[in-house]
């Protein structure tokens, strides 16, 4: 058979792996044709919604239903009360922690669920919730993790024996009604000691302020219960709908093969929408005792308020270094504030996250972690928004530590940086918190970064700026914000990596039918991420069948294979390495195929882009098209029909993405107005799937770690009131807030993974926060500041400026 | 509740009448009454603009705005600004620079932009930056937008001058 084209072409027709593949998602998205959740409509559907609490700590002395079920429209009205015969009225959370569904004699925050009505419309229900009369005993609250651990005042009386003891937490032993929990990671004594007698010492309280994830799209459901055939289907924005199936199950009673758990299209996730929340838990008991089927939807207020906050660390640090900056030791303690109930979302073993990464991207022979958890009267989440779990702290506090130690030796903060660096060499590279860093090699990612913005011409330009403004001649200073970040992400090794007990695999599952196109189906559900495009991308390459040819699907339990969802980076480099694994299985099978059709033995054929060939003779070849209706259709002596596969890929170790980031900025410092002239980031992912996608990403990440570090904050009074409840006072950057960003990258593949990729949606979020901070207080460097708390609103910048005299 | 009102509205082309309480917020009344579920919901007090709709010729964030007060109004929804086999140039555009993520805030960023070209058929970026502040996104950092609407520009210029 004549070859009509070139390889070249072979390769371009797959659009495989390292191409800017257009996304297959989009049509529909740009037609208004996309399913969320809220656009399910179903025959007799009707609607839930809350009443919740105004005050953050009450006791409930009473709920009167009577006048809201007399509302038109009204059908229901769940209490406590009438959940708790079903044992529902509490519900395990994801951190080992129980939760009310509703409130059970008492509130713990504000907005917290306490009754669900059920109605046939918004409105109705609205009605319905304006007439519930409860009555509550305001109790004192506590917004202060300090305070708490102080007060007399006790939060949670479930969690305190009769006798006054305090039994153990999920984690371990808990020193104060209010204490969750205390994790170390690392070696206290030799850190201590190395501290002691270090020549310098840079120590830094910082907070990492509370805030929320807030994807476009709110948390939401449709529950229901068919009858006659005793199966739930329940829709919903679940970032993990197989946990969820699993939860549900264990929670109802109902058996897991009758439970169909469906995401449709997701509004962007961002960690919010992967824990389990009243509202799933009260649609599906609505619908179970109305026979109808119940959508739930928050408003926005409801989502800022009470579903999974995340952050709320107040940090503390001290790093040790020799007087020529190479750091010897590095402690960090973190008081971190969980809310009402502990519903953070990270693997078991890990109560604060991956928090133990925070020797960053430095050779830190000594280091030593603890972090104590502490309930309050707020919300409860702790989610990891836009990152691996607590990575994103972690950065920033090492990303912090750097720029207050290079303060303290008087260096320059990339030279601090440099000379610091784990080498090329030593990769893989164990961490003194524990961690094996797969690759890396951070020295030419910061050279090319640094060499690319000019970094010393800044430098210059900086200095003469500060003159200037001395003199008077400009009321603007300039800041250089540096971040070198390592993630950790793609949970994760089953032997380490669990919730709840579900260990963190993930699956693919092909089917090739006989004219050569695919369906692949995973355990992971895109929010945006474009995983319909590029898992096709990886099969393209993997089993030489154009990716327009391969359907992807996630999110239905029913016909997806079980897996852990999509969060903490952790689709690629765990789904996608299954979906290469399930690939190489269909490239196995079809390569006996090829070579019975051929006529020669299995290893006289090799694989080539789109087909296999007879060694030494190209010409002589069956394409995975081919070969497809073969399997189908041609009885062969020793193999059965059909090709499929199924792989569940259990990741050997975490990938360890990293990036260089430079941000450069002008602060007026009279009315605190930051201007970003310039952001570049270099951004190392691995093996790269889809460039325009991960492009992508990078914009978005980094216009959330714009949000983040400059304004966005989830804030408290002391009453417990959540003060930025809508998006009037939660800051979400526009079109005109945000600057262009340059981005750049190099490879370095991760060594464990199929195919050397390591995940890259999280990192410009995880390296964007510190690097914008770090830009606002180096501005500010020449004139004393060594640290300041985020978020960097013009309000806290004009007051920074003002604290260092600057306004005259 | 009210009484209820006697609205007219023409959506996408198409007459509709219906009755309606007083306090019926139009987004309400296009996704659930109507089922044109592109707009929508994303914040209930007009900072996102997910649910951006065109209302006699204005763009309009249909969650703060009652039914009631589009009683008479010609309403364009993204339902009514392209279709499969005739997509308008903004839809194509936002494919092609990858101008969306997850989708939500795209009907409405969409429909907003078709007025802003209208109004002003060569944007600089800052005026594109400017004249799109009233949708949010969270996933893109508009960059891609920018560079969706930008092209989308381009594409329809040149149309527009071949034609003539």
């Amino acid at each position: 058979m004549k070859d009509e084209i070139t390889r070249e072409e072979r390769v371009d027709n797959l659009k495989g792996m390292g191409c800017s593949r257009k996304r297959v998602e989009d049509a529909r998205f740009t037609q208004g044709k996309g399913n969320y959740v809220d656009d399910i409509k179903l025959d007799g559907m009707l609607f839930g919604d809350f009443v919740r609490s105004p005050y953050a700590h009450a006791r409930i002395k009473s709920i009167d239903t009577a006048a809201a079920l007399e509302v038109p429209g009204v059908l229901a009205v769940l209490t406590a009360a009438d959940l708790e015969p079903l044992g529902l009225h509490w519900m395990p959370t994801l951190a080992g922690d129980k939760q009310m569904v509703l409130a059970d004699g008492k509130v713990l925050f504000q907005g917290q669920e306490v009754a669900y009505v059920v109605a046939e419309d918004r409105y109705a229900a609205a009605d319905g919730i304006e007439a519930v009369e409860v009555e509550y005993d305001e109790l004192p609250v506590i917004v202060n993790p300090f305070e708490s651990l102080k007060s007399d005042v006790v939060l949670r009386e479930d969690l305190v024996a009769e006798d006054g003891s305090i039994p153990d937490g999920a984690h371990g032993p808990r020193k104060h009604p209010n204490h969750i929990f205390t994790w170390e990671a690392g070696d206290k004594d030799p850190t201590e000691e190395v501290i002691a007698n270090a020549e310098v010492v840079a120590t830094e309280s910082m907070y990492y302020h509370r805030t929320h994830p807030c994807p476009l799209e709110t948390c939401g459901c449709v529950a229901s219960m068919d009858k006659v055939n005793g199966k739930l289907t329940l829709w919903g924005t679940f970032q993990a709908p197989h946990a969820i199936r699993t939860v549900v199950s264990l929670i109802s009673g109902i058996e897991e093969h009758n439970i169909r758990v469906i995401s449709p299209d997701i509004g962007g996730g961002f960690g919010n929408k992967v824990g389990a929340y009243p509202g799933y838990v009260c649609s599906v008991v609505a619908s179970i005792v109305t026979g109808k089927p119940v959508k739930w939807i928050e408003d926005r207020m409801d989502n800022l308020m009470t579903t999974a906050f995340a952050r709320d660390y107040h940090m503390t640090g001290k790093i040790a270094a020799t007087p020529e900056g190479k750091i010897t030791g590095l402690q960090c303690h973190v008081t971190a504030d969980h809310g009402g109930f502990d519903a953070c979302a990270d693997p078991t073993k890990f109560p604060a996250g991956f928090m133990n990464i925070c020797t960053g991207s430095y050779d830190i022979p000594t280091a030593h972690l603890s972090v104590d958890g502490v309930y309050t009267n707020k919300a409860p989440g702790g989610v990891s928004y836009r990152c691996s779990f607590r990575v994103t702290e972690a950065v920033y506090f090492i990303e912090r530590m750097i720029e207050v130690l290079a303060i303290k030796l008087d260096m320059d903060a990339a030279e601090l940086r440099r000379i610091n660096f784990i080498k090329k060499e030593q990769f893989p590279y164990t961490a003194a918190l524990g961690w094996e860093y797969d690759s890396g090699d951070y020295h030419t990612a910061w050279d090319k970064a640094l060499k690319t913005v000019d970094y010393e011409g800044l430098r210059a330009e900086q200095a003469q700026r500060v003159e200037d403004f001395k003199a008077g001649k400009t009321r603007k200073l300039m800041g250089i914000g540096l971040s070198f970040f390592t993630e950790i992400v793609g949970a994760g090794p089953v032997k380490n990596c669990d919730i709840l007990g579900l260990g963190m695999f993930d699956s693919c599952e092909i089917r090739i039918h006989p004219t050569g196109s695919a369906i692949a189906r995973l355990g992971t559900i895109s929010q945006g991420q474009g995983h319909a495009t590029t898992f096709a991308q990886i099969l393209a390459s993997e089993i030489g069948l154009p990716a327009d040819s391969i359907t992807i699907e996630e999110g239905d339990t029913d016909t997806a294979p079980y897996g852990l969802g999509t969060y903490g980076s952790r689709s690629t480099p765990v789904a996608g390495a299954a979906t290469a694994m399930a690939g190489r299985k269909i490239r196995a099978k079809a390569q006996m195929i090829a070579a019975y059709l051929l006529e020669v033995h299995d290893n006289d054929v090799e694989f080539d882009v789109d087909r296999f060939v007879v060694k030494g003779a190209p010409e002589k070849f069956k394409t995975m098209k081919e070969i497809a209706f073969a399997a189908y259709n041609q009885a062969i002596p020793g193999i059965e029909p059909g090709l499929e596969a199924v792989s569940y890929y259990d990741p050997p170790n975490m990938t360890y993405p990293f990036g260089a980031y430079v941000c450069v900025m002008d602060i007026d410092v009279d009315t605190g107005v930051p201007e970003i002239r310039r952001f570049y980031a270099l951004d190392d992912c691995g093996t790269r799937i889809n460039p325009m996608i991960i492009e992508g990403q990078v914009h978005g990440g980094l216009t959330e770690a714009l949000a983040v570090a400059l304004g966005q904050e989830i804030a408290y009074d002391d009453m417990g009131n959540v003060k930025t409840g809508t998006l009037m006072d939660f800051f979400l950057p526009t079109a005109w807030e945000v600057p262009n960003y340059e981005t750049d990258f190099t490879v370095t593949p991760s060594p464990h993974h199929p195919i050397g990729a390591k995940g890259v949606g999280e990192s410009p979020h995880v390296g964007g926060v510190p690097c914008f901070s770090n830009a606002v207080q180096d501005a500010f460097r020449p004139f004393g500041n060594t640290h300041t708390n985020m978020p960097h609103d013009h309000w806290r910048i004009w007051r920074t400026a003002n604290e260092l005299g600057l306004h005259g | 509740m009210s009484k209820k009102m006697h609205i007219k509205l023409n959506v996408n082309g198409k007459d509709e009448e219906f009755l309606a309480e007083p306090r019926e917020l139009l987004i309400y009344t296009l996704r659930e009454r109507l089922n044109i579920t592109g707009p929508h919901i994303g914040c209930e007090t007009s900072h996102c603009g997910a649910c951006t709709v065109t209302i006699d010729g204005k763009s309009v964030k249909s969650c703060t705005m009652f039914a009631a007060q589009a009683d008479g109004a010609e309403i364009t929804t993204i339902e009514g600004i392209g279709n499969p086999d005739d997509l308008h140039p903004l839809q194509t555009a936002f494919k092609e620079h990858h101008g969306l993520q997850c989708g939500y805030c795209t009907p409405g960023m969409i429909t907003r932009a078709t007025k802003l070209l209208e109004e002003n058929p060569t944007p600089t970026e800052e005026e594109i930056r400017f004249g799109m502040a009233g949708n949010i996104c969270r996933c893109t950092g508009y960059q891609n937008i920018i560079k969706s609407i930008q092209a989308a520009a381009a594409e329809m210029n040149a149309a527009k001058e071949a034609a003539e």
